[in-house]
């Protein structure tokens, strides 16, 4: 055993996460030799509009993954704030969306619910608001909103931009804030944060406010890029959020998990569909490959584990 | 006599460091061996070797087919009957189902063999971990294991079970089992050893006989001689910074009066049940109470109310260090850092973690450390807070003696700068070495207090004594 130096994080931090960002180097390259387009300009940047979205609500996922929860809800939250949004103001989007955030922290810190439980029956109410709100038609954005899905300039869509700012901001509230320090301690032992004088509850009510207003975002996001919002919009993106946090390297048992797996993890999903398209993959068969990789892609952690 | 397995020059390597360094083994018939060494020494992973868990990378193993270990974590699924884990994953069976006859015939005799008096419909759930452990040994038994390999079996145990389990082991040696017996009590094994084998760094660095004495073995363990077992330094007590007054929850504890003083180490000592951690958790905060107050530096706790009890100065080391003392999956310097995030100061972690003399790097996983080590980081964590009250609970359990050593050291520097501690131990002649005064608890009441220098059956006698409610 070494005697107690200190030393800056080693360049070890780079393999754990090499799993998920070779795999996503060598999907691409695959792609790129059987269809050269891949590698366009144009379509580069179109797979980072389409990761932009998952990537967003994968992000607040991430925390609460990391604090060892889960959160269902994203999708229907995404399709309300979008609703919300379009009816009324974006910024009202948001805070409806931080809104579900906080009641499912609410049921699950004080109500001491399942996350599974209490997201899922978010899920359910907030996609069942939507319709209400929505009278079962799609409603145009107005102009902030159609902005945030537009191009700052012609090779610039501001999806892409948006994504690197949540990657950035994820980043510093994991690595760079005690909230982000709680959540690690949270989801790598909840009895040993409470006993260390963290409230636990109050810190899991923020976190899922947190990824409700991300999921908000991520919804105005893809309402702008659509010009309007949905009844069933975002049906079934909290799935896809939950795989690229995994697919990211993250552990569904808490404790684990950073802004650049994700990241890695939304990108990975949005080329293999992207390539999918390209090579011209029936859709029926597209679904089964993206669940082959995402199981081969945990499959992949789990032996690097060992 | 029967040598059952014979294991010579086993090496095992973990990356850069050698866990075992050609170690010797022999494992007779009839005999108990017991492992010797600090957290750390390579008992842990001579056990796995020996099991097959690890592959070893130099040296042979002869005979090791009819092997069974019982681990500290007992593998016993708790929500099935008693019964359907003595015959887990070889369930007799008839036409394709469970023949719960036949498995009810069977159980008995079983569970005779390990001397124990439990239904086995029961689930095993509703047993205490003795019991429990009995069963695991009872299922090895019945796989017809000639080695049964113990690994700390007697840490989770109060003192009359640990009785029953030497008995029992005694009787499978005299059935020629081979047993080997890993555990930090000098006592058992000198009351029940045959032979010893101590390690150190993965080396055998002696084997012993059955009359080695209590200083032997340590010397041979930490590789020098230690002076002092409870290196107590006692002060004069100055005013009472914690005091708990008719602290009661019904149904767990009841008027609780205890009172400790600037440079006071106040024990509180009792058998397992007799409510002394529910106390210590009570008063940090951690769970509710129906009356009473709590006292920091003459300024009352709020109820149920972590933050206030650490932000009034004081901290509390758990009892399980693994279940609520650590995040297993962050690194030392994220657990030591973990009760001051709202003031962060990375050299004073620093210094706090060259000052415990921490075997291993801040940013290294915590899950790597040993015990000993891994303990240090707890309270560690504590020292960064700054508490003028401490409550220790069980701080030494499963801890090296050298480790122990160390403890009972930062123990007397934080008395020596005018804080109080709360110590909680099972572990008597400790609770006896370190304390200033020691209160003894039994059901849930504080049965007596003793000034230093009481003795083990002076203590024992209020522990077992009947209170009348």
């Amino acid at each position: 055993m070494t005697a107690l130096n200190v030393r800056k994080y080693a360049p070890k931090k780079y393999l754990a996460e090499n799993g998920a960002l070779a795999g996503l180097l060598v999907l691409a390259v695959a792609i790129a030799i059987m269809q050269p387009a891949f590698l366009s300009a144009q379509n580069l940047l179109n797979v980072g509009v389409q990761a932009a979205v998952i990537a967003i609500m994968a992000f607040g996922m991430t925390f609460v993954v990391v604090a060892g929860g889960i959160d269902l809800s994203v999708g229907s939250i995404a399709a309300l704030a979008a609703m919300v949004g379009a009816l009324t103001a974006g910024p009202v989007g948001l805070v409806v969306g931080a809104l579900c955030g906080l009641v499912n922290g609410a049921l699950i810190s004080y109500g001491k619910l399942p996350p599974f439980i209490a997201t899922l029956a978010m899920l359910s109410v907030a996609r069942g608001l939507t319709l209400v709100f929505s009278g079962g038609q799609p409603h145009e954005t107005d102009e902030l909103v159609s902005f945030l899905g537009s191009n700052l300039a012609p090779s610039l869509p501001l999806p892409l931009l948006l994504m690197l700012a949540f990657f950035g901001v994820t980043g510093l509230v994991l690595t760079r804030t005690n909230l982000g320090r709680r959540m690690y301690a949270i989801g790598g032992n909840e009895e040993a944060a409470k006993l260390s004088g963290i409230d636990v509850r109050k810190q899991k009510l923020w976190i899922y406010a947190l990824s409700g207003l991300f999921a908000a975002a991520a919804g105005l996001v893809l309402a702008g890029r659509l010009g309007s919002a949905g009844p069933q919009a975002a049906v079934g993106y909290e799935l896809d959020a939950i795989a690229a946090v995994v697919i990211g390297g993250a552990s569904l048992s808490g404790g684990v998990g950073r802004a650049t797996g994700t990241l890695v993890g939304a990108l990975v999903l949005a080329v293999l569909r992207n390539g999918l398209n390209l090579l011209q993959v029936p859709p029926f068969w597209q679904q089964v490959v993206i669940g082959a990789v995402i199981a081969l892609a945990a499959l992949l952690d789990s032996l690097r584990r060992r | 006599m029967k040598t059952l397995i014979t294991a010579r020059g086993i090496t095992k390597q973990f990356g850069a460091t050698k866990a075992l360094d050609g170690v010797d083994l022999d494992i007779n018939a009839g005999e108990v061996h017991v492992l010797l060494g600090e957290n750390g020494a390579g008992k842990s992973t001579l056990v796995k070797v020996l099991a097959g868990i690890h592959g070893h990378d130099e040296g042979t193993i002869e005979g090791r087919a009819s092997l069974a270990v019982i681990h500290q974590e007992l593998a016993l699924v708790p929500e099935l009957s008693v019964a359907e884990n003595l015959f887990l994953n070889r369930l007799p069976r008839k036409f394709g189902f469970v023949d719960r006859a036949e498995m009810r015939r069977r159980a008995p005799e079983l569970l005779e063999r390990v001397g124990l008096n439990v239904d086995p419909n029961a689930k095993v759930r509703d047993l205490g971990i003795a019991q429990q452990q009995m069963i695991e040994i009872a299922r090895a038994l019945d796989k017809n294991a000639g080695v049964l390999i113990l690994d700390e079996p007697t840490a989770v145990l109060t003192e009359t079970e640990t009785d029953r389990l030497l008995e029992i082991m005694a009787q499978l040696r005299e059935n020629g089992v081979g047993l080997v017996f890993i555990t930090h009590h000098l006592d058992e094994i000198q009351r029940i050893a045959d032979r010893i084998t101590v390690l150190r760094d993965g080396r055998s660095v002696g084997v012993l006989g059955p009359k080695a004495t209590t200083q032997h073995m340590i010397e041979l363990m930490v590789g020098r001689s230690i002076e002092e077992q409870y290196p107590r330094a006692r002060k004069r007590p100055g005013q009472p910074l914690l005091r708990i007054s008719n602290f009661t929850r019904r149904g767990v504890f009841r008027d609780i009066n205890i009172e400790v003083r600037a440079g006071e180490v106040v024990g509180i000592a009792g058998l397992v049940g007799a409510g002394r951690t529910e106390v210590a958790r009570a008063a940090f905060g951690v769970d509710d109470y129906d009356y009473g107050t709590v006292e920091v530096d003459g300024k009352p706790l709020p109820r149920n109310n972590v933050q206030a009890a650490i932000k009034a100065g004081l901290g509390l080391v758990p009892e399980d260090r693994k279940g609520q003392g650590l995040v297993l999956t962050a690194t030392v310097g994220q657990n030591l850092e973990l009760a001051t995030l709202e003031n962060r100061d990375a050299k004073r972690l620093t210094d706090v973690a060259g000052k415990l003399r921490i075997k291993g790097r801040v940013e290294q996983p915590v899950k790597e450390l040993s015990g000993g080590n891994q303990q240090k980081v707890v309270i560690g964590k504590w020292l960064l807070a700054d508490p003028k009250v401490l409550i220790l609970d069980e701080p030494t359990r499963g801890v090296d003696v050298g480790a122990k050593v160390e403890i009972y050291e930062l123990i007397n520097r934080m008395t020596a700068q005018g804080r109080a501690v709360l110590l909680v131990s099972s572990d008597l002649p400790e609770v006896i070495g370190m304390s200033d005064r020691v209160v003894v608890m039994a059901h849930g009441r504080v049965a007596g207090e003793l000034p230093k220098g009481a003795t083990q059956d002076q203590v024992m006698a209020l522990a077992v004594q009947e209170i009348s409610a």
